[in-house]
């Protein structure tokens, strides 16, 4: 069945969709949406890495991503510049360096395009793996700090004075959002993937009125992007990850339609 | 081992090259409530924190008696527009509670009404109120209301320090309660203390009935629920809130 290469795209595009569903929800709660995008350029040097050492991609992405993400807690820690300065230092100047070190190792073939929006349509067997093991442990990871993560996303005070852990909690997010990045470089790319994070979470917002609810409906909402966008793709023969978020954010404006406030005129003229 | 819940020696935090509050000693126990008092700027939330190990001191020590359960409600929660967010959802944040437990929590503050409703939707006064009753939905040993009538009208006022009366009378928790009124706090209140940097002065309220100053101003319709705090202070704060010394030779 995974010998075809339409069927290991939809599958690792579904396991994609299903991670990201929730943790685009905190990165929305928590104003990460830059944080996402620095450390998705951050993964060109990981990239690079991983080439010129002959390395696994994904685990070398994964400990870039991470790398980056101690560092900006470094930084906040040490200086008083605002996060959105430190993400633009951090983002831009990791990326300068990929790009640097892929230029004097004049040895290592990119495909650069490949990279930057992803070529969901190459992924072999090993890739689908990685996407569903490491999707579930993140998955499972997510559910067990719930709680103390979300008590920190609403007040880190209050979380900290009643006994949860909430700098672990925070700490073990960020680690999350690495792997899930790393994972879905070759799915969506580096330019990509924060939006498949952001829109579907985006558009679950419009529709739901709890944290869960919330974090099920953006699952929902990425998993019918990508099966349509990957139809679409094929259909138009238009590049793959693009079309994904192009109907993402279709849904997104589907969400915004007064739905509820229809429904409720509609009952209004029956009665 | 003594019987106090939250204690405080001689501690001080120390910021951007200055200290924010410095030398306080406090101590709560089961059923004891302690009231800060003081102006703006001057520790009263700092210590809040300290007691509850947010901050730790730069200077002293602060000891919180194990394995108790401790509720907290802060002085500013802004609930971010991004996040739904029900009454329930927030009470069951930092612990999951049965239906039951929320809803004599929401019973007792008067908001059982709002069980489902979004919390934006909520006035500030009833989301004062969400917000105690989240923290005594776990009945704690120890609580820390960091003005918790802010924004409420006098009436208000009253109807929710009737409620931490009883709060105290069902639960008998030890009680760190910050005011923003300087000169009227709880009549429950078993000890004050005056902060400004450092502790002014502290003690045991008097009651406002029977004080004549206070007769003169509001009249007769004075609620028992509130008494009057005299000051007693032996030195004054120049304006940057460092002690005149010059005041000590008169």
């Amino acid at each position: 069945m995974f010998d075809d290469f339409i069927i290991r795209a939809f599958v690792a595009g579904i396991g994609l969709a299903l991670i990201t569903g929730p943790l685009g929800c905190f990165i929305i709660w928590r104003r990460l949406s830059y944080f996402g995008d620095t450390i998705a350029h951050s993964a060109l040097l990981g990239v690079v890495i991983a080439y010129a050492m002959n390395f696994n991609l994904v685990i070398a992405v994964f400990a870039v991503s991470c790398f980056i993400a101690l560092s900006l807690l470094f930084l906040q820690k040490r200086t008083n510049l605002p996060d959105d300065a430190l993400l633009g230092l951090l983002a831009h100047s990791v990326l300068a360096i990929g790009l640097v070190l892929l230029g004097i190792l004049s040895f290592i073939r990119i495909d650069l395009m490949g990279l930057l929006f992803g070529d969901i349509l190459s992924v072999n067997l090993n890739d689908v793996l990685f996407v569903w093991i490491g999707g579930s442990i993140v998955m499972i990871v997510l559910i067990i700090i719930w709680r103390p993560l979300f008590a920190a996303t609403v007040n880190l005070e209050l979380a900290k004075a009643e006994g949860l852990n909430p700098d672990l909690a925070n700490g073990i997010f960020t680690i999350l959002i690495a792997s899930v990045i790393a994972i879905s470089i070759k799915i969506v790319g580096i330019l990509l993937i924060t939006g498949l994070l952001i829109i579907p979470a985006a558009a679950s917002r419009n529709l739901s009125s709890t944290p869960i609810q919330m974090a099920i409906i953006s699952s929902v909402i990425g998993l019918v992007s990508v099966v349509l966008g990957l139809q679409t793709s094929m259909i138009w023969n238009s590049p793959t990850g693009p079309t994904i978020l192009a109907i993402a954010l279709g849904v997104f404006t589907l969400t915004l339609l007064p739905l509820k406030k229809l429904l409720i005129s509609k009952k209004k003229i029956e009665l | 081992m003594n019987n106090n819940l939250v204690e405080l020696n001689n501690c001080g935090v120390f910021r951007n090259q200055k200290w924010l509050v410095r030398g306080v000693s406090l101590k709560v126990s089961q059923g004891k409530i302690v009231t800060l008092i003081g102006p703006n700027g001057s520790g009263k939330s700092t210590t809040a924190k300290m007691s509850l190990d947010i901050l730790k001191p730069d200077e002293g020590t602060n000891t919180i008696k194990k394995d108790i359960r401790i509720s907290y409600v802060p002085q500013k929660i802004s609930i971010d527009w991004s996040l739904p967010l029900r009454s329930i959802d927030f009470v069951n944040l930092v612990t999951k509670h049965k239906t039951s437990e929320i809803n004599d929590a929401l019973g007792i503050t008067g908001i059982q009404h709002l069980l489902n409703e979004d919390v934006r939707n909520l006035s500030g006064g009833e989301f004062q109120r969400l917000l105690m009753a989240r923290a005594i939905a776990k009945e704690p040993h120890f609580l820390v209301l960091d003005e918790p009538v802010q924004g409420v009208d006098y009436s208000g006022e009253i109807a929710l320090y009737k409620t931490i009366q009883e709060i105290v009378k069902k639960i008998n928790c030890g009680i760190l309660l910050i005011s923003h009124n300087l000169h009227v706090v709880m009549s429950q209140t078993d000890y004050v203390i005056c902060l400004n940097g450092h502790v002014c002065c502290s003690g045991v309220p008097g009651s406002v009935i029977k004080d004549q100053e206070y007769i003169k101003l509001f009249g007769n319709n004075i609620d028992p629920t509130l008494s009057l705090y005299r000051h007693n202070h032996d030195h004054h704060h120049l304006p940057d809130g460092s002690i005149d010394e010059s005041g000590k030779n008169n």
